[in-house]
């Protein structure tokens, strides 16, 4: 009588037309013990699916994405490289800054320099002036 | 939406979606991939989540939409899939353990079949949705899913009973 009854609904089953209930009834009777030998090759198809059923992802998984990461990474080297620009033409401003010193201190010393050559020269005018004054008594006053 | 909550509402089908992406990219690797890369969608886009009335149906037609991209790519890529090293490994079912080769047969008469038949086998057979469902999911006509999931049904029988007809004689 249930064999009747298995063979109706596999019957429907290769039909597509048993329901899910109808389904779970083939499906306890074929991975139960007393299948009927007629039926063997359809032990092995229920028996798939009742196994399968069972795999599970085992793996945990991750929300967070990598890929904020690099956004963070590229963020930061940015930055890096804004610092490093900035420093870089900081010091270049300042090389610049050093030589214009330079220049000018030479300037200046050349200045003083030649400055000195008058002041000797300014002496030795001096020193005339007396000798003529010797030279030429000026009446006095 | 916040995390542990997010996560009470999709990780009871992790399984599934994990299921169902093994079925149609075959390694385990790469379903692996899928179901993490499903996940990470699913999280980002959380605050639509609560408009679905159905996550878990909204997550398998994602599941599938991501599978057959990533299958595209690969045939773009021309990278062939070797599945040459599944072993039914899951032994719950001791007194059954000298059907072991059939059933790792029945593994491959299913991966032969074109993968709209091998997506429905797998929906209805091992995930027990019902036609309504898999219609919704597939964006098919339920009668197309009766017709098409009897034809895989006949085709599996079918090459069950040769290879069983070839094993008693």
């Amino acid at each position: 009588m249930e064999l009747a009854n298995i063979e109706r609904l596999l019957e429907k089953y290769l039909n597509a037309e048993t329901s899910i209930a109808e389904e779970q009834i083939l499906n306890d009777y074929f991975t139960g013990n007393n299948v009927a030998q007629h039926l063997e090759e359809y032990e092995a198809l229920f028996c798939y699916f009742s196994t399968s059923k069972n795999e599970r992802f085992t793996k945990s998984i991750q929300l967070k994405s990598e890929k904020s990461n690099w956004k963070w990474l590229s963020i930061a080297a940015s930055v890096v490289l804004l610092v490093s620009v900035y420093t870089g033409y900081e010091r270049k401003q300042e090389a610049k800054a050093e030589a214009l010193y330079q220049e000018t201190q030479m300037a200046f010393g050349l200045l003083s320099q030649n400055l000195n050559k008058g002041t000797v020269a300014i002496g030795q005018l001096d020193q005339i002036q007396k000798t003529t004054n010797k030279i030429f008594k000026q009446p006095e006053k | 939406m916040k995390q542990s909550e997010f996560l009470e509402t999709v990780l009871p089908f992790k399984d599934k979606v994990f299921r169902l992406a093994k079925r149609l990219l075959v390694s385990v690797e790469e379903a692996e991939d899928a179901t993490q890369e499903l996940y990470m969608k699913l999280w980002k886009n959380k605050k639509q989540i609560q408009n679905y009335k159905n996550v878990e149906a909204f997550a398998m037609t994602m599941t599938k939409n991501y599978c057959f991209d990533r299958l595209k790519s690969k045939q773009a890529s021309n990278l062939t899939l070797v599945h040459s090293n599944y072993e039914a490994n899951e032994t719950s079912l001791q007194r059954k353990i000298e059907l072991n080769d059939s059933v790792s047969q029945v593994h491959k008469l299913i991966d032969n079949l074109p993968e709209q038949q091998r997506m429905i086998i797998q929906l209805r057979d091992i995930e027990q949705y019902e036609f309504d469902e898999i219609a919704k999911l597939l964006n098919m006509k339920p009668t197309a899913i009766r017709v098409a999931l009897s034809r895989a049904r006949k085709t599996i029988k079918e090459q069950l009973i040769k290879q069983h007809n070839y094993g008693v004689s």
